[in-house]
C-alpha cells in the first residue's frame, strides 16, 4: 500500500473506532440511567429480579453493620422517604460516610437480599477546611443531606 | 499527602508530562520543517544551476 | 476594514508579530502557574471530607475548563477559516487541536486517579465522563482529517467542519451534570450565587485556571508560527526567513 491508501486506511479505522466508543458509551449510559432506582421503587418492586441495577440513596446513620471476621458489611440507604439494606463484601471509598450519598450497584441475591458488586461515594461540590465545617454544623447552617 | 500521596502525585506527574510533551513537541516540528525547507532550497538552486549550464 | 483585517491576518505579519507576545504570556504562565501550585500545594486548607486528595482539584478543574475553551477557540477558527477564508484562522485551528487533546487527556487521567479514592472506581460511564471522553475522541478526528487529507484547503474544510459540528458537546459537557443523575458532582465555580468552595482554595484554583490558559496562548502561538512556515513554504517571505537561520 502506498502512503495515501494506507492513511485512508487508518482515518477509516479511526472514525470507525470513535462511531463504535461513542455508540456504546451512549448506550451505556442509557442503560445506567434506565436501571436507576431509589429504595422506594425497589420495595415497590419495580427494580429488575434477574440483572443487576442501581440503588442510589443517602446512607442512613448507624445502620453500618460490619460481619465479623469479613471484609462484609450492611448498610440502610434511604431516600428519605423509605430504607432498603444493602449487603457488600470489599473495600469501600473513603467518602462512604453515614449520611453522605452512594450509589451501590448489584442485584438481588437468595432471600431478597440486595448484594452489591461496587459501592461508589457521591459526594457534593462543597469544598472547605475541617474548622469551617465544624463551625456551620455549630451553627446548623450546614446542610448534611448530600444531593442525589 | 493524608495517604493519597499516590493519586495527588500522580496527577502532578501527569500534569507535568502534558506540560513538557506540549513544550518540546512544537521545537522539535519547528526544527523538521526548517531542515526540510532548507533541503527543497538546496534541491532548487542545484536544478537552478544545472539547468543554466545545460543552455 | 477588510484590507486591514487582511493584512493583519497574513501570516507573514503574524510571524514577526507574535514573537514578544510568546515571550510575555511564557513569563506570565510560568510566574502565575508556580504561585498557583504553592498555594495550592502548600497553603491551601485540607479539605473536610476528601482530606489532601482534593488537591487533584488545582490540576483537574483547569485543565478541563482549558480542555474545553480551546475547542471553542478551534471551533471559532475554523468557522472563520470556512466563511472568510482567512488562511490565519484555519492555522490556529490547527495548531489548536493538538493542546487541547493533550488538556482533555490530563483532565480525565487526573479525574481517574481522583475517582478511585473519592468515589470507589477510576472509571464510570456517566453522562459528565462520557461526554468528556467522547471531547477527546472530536479532537482526534480533527487531527486524524487534517493529517490525512493532502489538499491544504480540503483539509481545513473537512476537519473544520467536524469541529463545529461537535461544538454541540461543550454545553452537553457542562450541563451534564444537571441533566443526568451523574456520580460526578455538580458546578463548585461557576454558579450564579456565592462559590460552594472555600476562600483559600478558590484562589489557587482561579490562578492555576489563569496560568494554563496563558499556557495555552503561548504554545498556540508557537504552533500556529510553525504552521505558518509550513504552509507557505513554497513562499517568499518563508525562504527568506530560512535562509537566514
Amino acid at each position: 500500500m502506498n502512503k495515501r491508501s494506507r492513511r485512508k486506511v487508518l482515518v477509516l479505522a479511526l472514525v470507525f473506532g470513535v462511531s463504535i466508543a461513542t455508540v456504546l458509551g451512549l448506550t451505556a449510559l442509557e442503560e445506567n440511567m434506565l436501571f436507576f432506582f431509589s429504595p422506594t421503587q425497589v420495595n415497590a418492586g419495580e427494580a429488575p429480579q434477574e440483572r443487576s441495577f442501581r440503588v442510589g440513596g443517602l446512607v442512613v446513620p448507624g445502620s453500618i453493620n460490619r460481619l465479623p471476621d469479613s471484609l462484609t458489611v450492611q448498610f440502610e440507604v434511604t431516600d428519605n422517604a423509605e430504607n432498603m439494606t444493602v449487603e457488600y463484601t470489599g473495600i469501600l471509598p473513603d467518602l462512604f460516610r453515614e449520611g453522605e450519598g452512594i450509589v451501590a450497584i448489584g442485584s438481588f441475591a437468595a432471600g431478597g437480599r440486595f448484594v452489591a458488586d461496587e459501592v461508589l461515594a457521591k459526594h457534593d461540590e462543597n469544598y472547605m477546611p475541617p474548622e469551617v465545617a465544624d463551625a456551620l454544623k455549630a451553627s446548623g447552617q450546614y446542610d448534611y443531606s448530600g444531593k442525589m | 499527602m493524608g495517604g493519597y500521596a499516590f493519586f495527588v502525585w500522580g496527577s502532578y506527574a501527569v500534569a507535568l508530562i502534558v506540560v513538557l510533551g506540549n513544550i518540546v513537541t512544537p521545537i522539535m516540528q519547528r526544527k523538521k520543517v526548517i531542515k526540510r525547507i532548507k533541503r527543497t532550497i538546496k534541491r532548487e538552486s542545484i536544478e537552478l544551476s544545472r539547468s543554466n549550464q545545460g543552455q | 476594514m477588510w484590507n486591514w483585517i487582511q493584512r493583519f491576518s497574513s501570516p507573514k505579519h503574524f510571524y514577526s508579530m507574535s514573537v514578544p507576545l510568546i515571550k510575555w504570556f511564557a513569563i506570565a504562565a510560568l510566574v502565575i502557574g508556580l504561585y498557583g501550585l504553592y498555594l495550592g500545594l502548600f497553603v491551601a486548607p485540607t479539605d473536610y471530607k476528601q482530606g489532601d486528595s482534593y488537591r487533584i482539584i488545582f490540576i483537574h478543574v483547569p485543565a478541563a475548563w482549558l480542555a474545553m475553551f480551546i475547542y471553542m477557540v478551534m471551533a471559532v477558527s475554523a468557522g472563520i477559516g470556512i466563511i472568510w477564508r482567512i488562511r490565519l484562522a484555519d492555522m490556529v485551528a490547527a495548531a489548536s487541536a493538538p493542546i487541547g487533546a493533550s488538556f482533555t487527556f490530563l483532565a480525565l487521567v487526573t479525574g481517574s486517579l481522583w475517582g478511585k479514592p473519592m468515589w470507589g472506581t477510576y472509571w464510570i460511564w456517566d453522562a459528565r465522563l462520557t461526554s468528556m471522553l467522547i471531547l477527546l475522541f472530536l479532537y482526534l478526528g480533527y487531527m486524524a482529517l487534517q493529517s490525512a487529507i493532502d489538499d491544504q484547503r480540503s483539509a481545513d474544510k473537512a476537519s473544520g467542519l467536524l469541529a463545529i459540528v461537535g461544538a454541540v458537546n461543550i454545553p452537553i459537557i457542562h450541563y451534564s451534570v444537571e441533566w443526568w443523575n451523574t456520580l460526578h458532582q455538580g458546578a463548585s465555580v461557576a454558579k450564579f450565587d456565592a462559590p460552594s468552595i472555600h476562600i483559600d482554595m478558590l484562589i489557587p484554583l482561579l490562578l492555576m485556571a489563569v496560568a494554563f490558559k496563558l499556557f495555552y496562548a503561548t504554545m498556540v502561538l508557537v504552533r500556529t508560527r510553525n504552521e505558518s512556515l509550513y504552509r507557505d513554504r513554497n513562499r517568499r517571505w518563508v525562504r527568506e526567513i530560512v535562509e537566514k537561520l
